[in-house]
């Protein structure tokens, strides 16, 4: 067991927790986007920053990666935290402002503008699908590709991967994709098509090169007759 | 992931027959190595000159690795190309040092000299155009690299002279008043035959004769027989940076290599010199190492 101090209370955990499951145990909130239960950590959007240290050797860790250490000082709501979180909100608002579950964020940490170069982004490379489909769904069939500015996620060669069976988990499971099939108006259109399929690719003989919400997407198929 | 690049990916889909027996030769050499993945693609890549869906597919097969992840790590390095790339690759660094040098402008009369954009390849297959982000030798700037050749502080005059270069190929040398570059005899050291053929000359002196093999195809190639000299001529085209195999053409045998080029590990192949003593020259295609014992 390993105890540590989280805002200034002691909480004692199981050896090999991170320090987000154990602010959670002792009950402090910390709000998280590319983390989710039963999937490795990834800490891709660092929207659950934390403090931890003392002193001018005090630095932002993301609480889902770090490791729960003897003694460890924590602070999940000091001023550079709650400075840090919202400008990794803003930053996520200007590449992916159509997300409800951004936006919910946004607002509920008191996001009023947003200062940057607005994009439409349909992914935020969280990786929640690409770890959902490999170890919950043990598949594999989408991952990441290229790299830096072009880096994306999708089947290899963009065309239907065989090991995908349609589960729909990647699609359960991204904060981005209610709008991910946007057509040309990005701005405007609230598509949302793929998440009211149940389940998700039904005629599945219909549409048989589709992908959940993947290219190409099936909501859009059906739009288009 | 724009809706538009699905068109943009059907015309990669190789039509290329690949050997699956290649592709598994080289997993042989890499088994057991568990990071090997790395390697195994460059050494694909260095047979086809890019990577062929289908052996991609049979690595996956055979390491028990997901596509995604191959695919993953085949397209993050920009090394390893999924397009069949030109027989000349020009890389035109643009890099912030070579930037500021007037790299764009290079790049910009190397697209429209070829006719095409980069990242793309001619369509007589003759040349890739690829940029890349600093070579790490920005005081030389702008940098391009043709065929592993560098050309430093290159502007746009310069441009279309070293197309033509490229096309006649970096490796024929030019014959001056060099005293280190004379003639040598040698001979194949398993039959003693000598490999010299006095029906056709390089640089004027009778050409050193041998079988090269390379993908289940023989062929011969002249050597130049001066010593200090790369120039030769080949039955068929050897691509850049392939290491082949050098037979006898009158016993067949491979010329036995007992060490390893110390420049790029491939073997070296040795040849009597008649008289007495060994000179060895290195399997790969660009490769210039070689060495002379005389006794
Ligand atoms: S939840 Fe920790 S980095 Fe995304
Ligand atoms: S920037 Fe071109 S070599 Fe460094």
């Amino acid at each position: 067991m390993i105890t540590l101090k989280i805002n200034g209370l002691d909480v004692t955990v199981e050896k090999g927790s991170t320090v987000l499951e154990a602010a959670n145990f002792i009950g402090f909130p910390i709000p998280t986007l590319c983390h989710m239960d039963g999937l490795t950590p990834y800490g891709a959007c660092r929207l659950c920053v934390v403090e931890i240290g003392e002193g001018p050797g005090a630095k932002l860790v993301s609480s889902c990666t770090y490791p729960a250490e003897e003694g460890l000082v924590v602070r999940t709501a000091s001023s550079r935290v709650l400075e840090a979180r919202r400008m990794v909100l803003e930053l996520l608002l200007a590449s992916c402002p159509q997300s409800k579950t951004i936006q919910d964020l946004a607002s509920a940490h008191g996001i009023r503008r947003q200062r940057f170069r607005q994009e439409y982004e349909d992914c935020i490379l969280c990786g929640l699908c690409v770890r959902m489909c490999a170890e919950q769904m043990m598949a594999g069939a989408i991952g990441f590709r290229n790299r830096g500015e072009n880096r994306s996620i999708g089947t290899p060669f963009d065309i239907k991967s065989e090991e995908c069976r349609l589960c729909g988990g990647c699609m359960y499971v991204c904060p981005a994709c209610q709008l991910r099939c946007t057509y040309t108006e990005p701005e405007k259109a609230v598509c949302g098509g793929c998440a009211n399929l149940t389940p998700p690719c039904v005629e599945k003989e219909q549409f048989k090169d589709m992908m959940c919400y993947m290219n190409p997407c099936v909501a859009c198929e059906i739009k288009k007759d | 992931m724009g809706q538009g690049n699905i068109a943009a990916h059907e015309e990669n889909v190789d039509v290329e027959e690949i050997e699956p027996g290649d592709i598994l030769k080289i997993l042989k050499a890499h088994q057991g190595d568990v990071g090997g993945l790395i390697s195994i693609l460059q050494e694909i890549q260095s047979t086809y000159g890019y990577l062929p869906a289908e052996a991609l597919r049979i690595v996956g097969r055979q390491t028990g690795r997901s596509m995604v992840d191959i695919y993953g790590v085949a397209t993050f390095y920009r090394s390893f190309s999924l397009k069949p790339r030109g027989r000349h690759l020009i890389c035109a660094c643009l890099g912030t040092a070579c930037h500021v040098r007037g790299a764009p402008r290079v790049v910009d009369e190397l697209e429209q000299q070829l006719g095409i954009k980069a990242g793309q390849t001619t369509e007589d297959k003759e040349f890739t155009l690829e940029t890349l982000n600093c070579l790490g030798a920005c005081a030389l700037g702008p940098v391009v690299v043709i065929d592993g050749h560098y050309f430093s502080k290159v502007t746009r005059a310069r441009i279309r002279p070293l197309l033509d270069k490229a096309l006649e190929g970096f490796d024929t040398t030019e014959l001056g008043k060099d005293s280190r570059i004379f003639p040598i005899e040698v001979s194949c050291p398993h039959c003693g035959h000598s490999l010299m053929d006095d029906g056709s000359t390089i640089d004027g002196h009778p050409s050193i004769k041998v079988t090269i093999s390379m993908d289940h195809r023989d062929g011969w190639l002249r050597l130049s027989s001066l010593y200090g000299s790369y120039n030769f001529s080949s039955e068929f085209e050897v691509p850049h940076n392939t290491v082949v195999r050098f037979l006898c053409p009158s016993c067949r045998e491979e010329l036995p290599s007992t060490s390893d080029c110390s420049t790029c590990g491939a073997p070296m192949v040795p040849m009597l010199v008649n008289g007495g003593g060994i000179v060895k020259v290195c399997s790969r295609r660009g490769c210039r190492n070689h060495m002379l014992d005389l006794i």
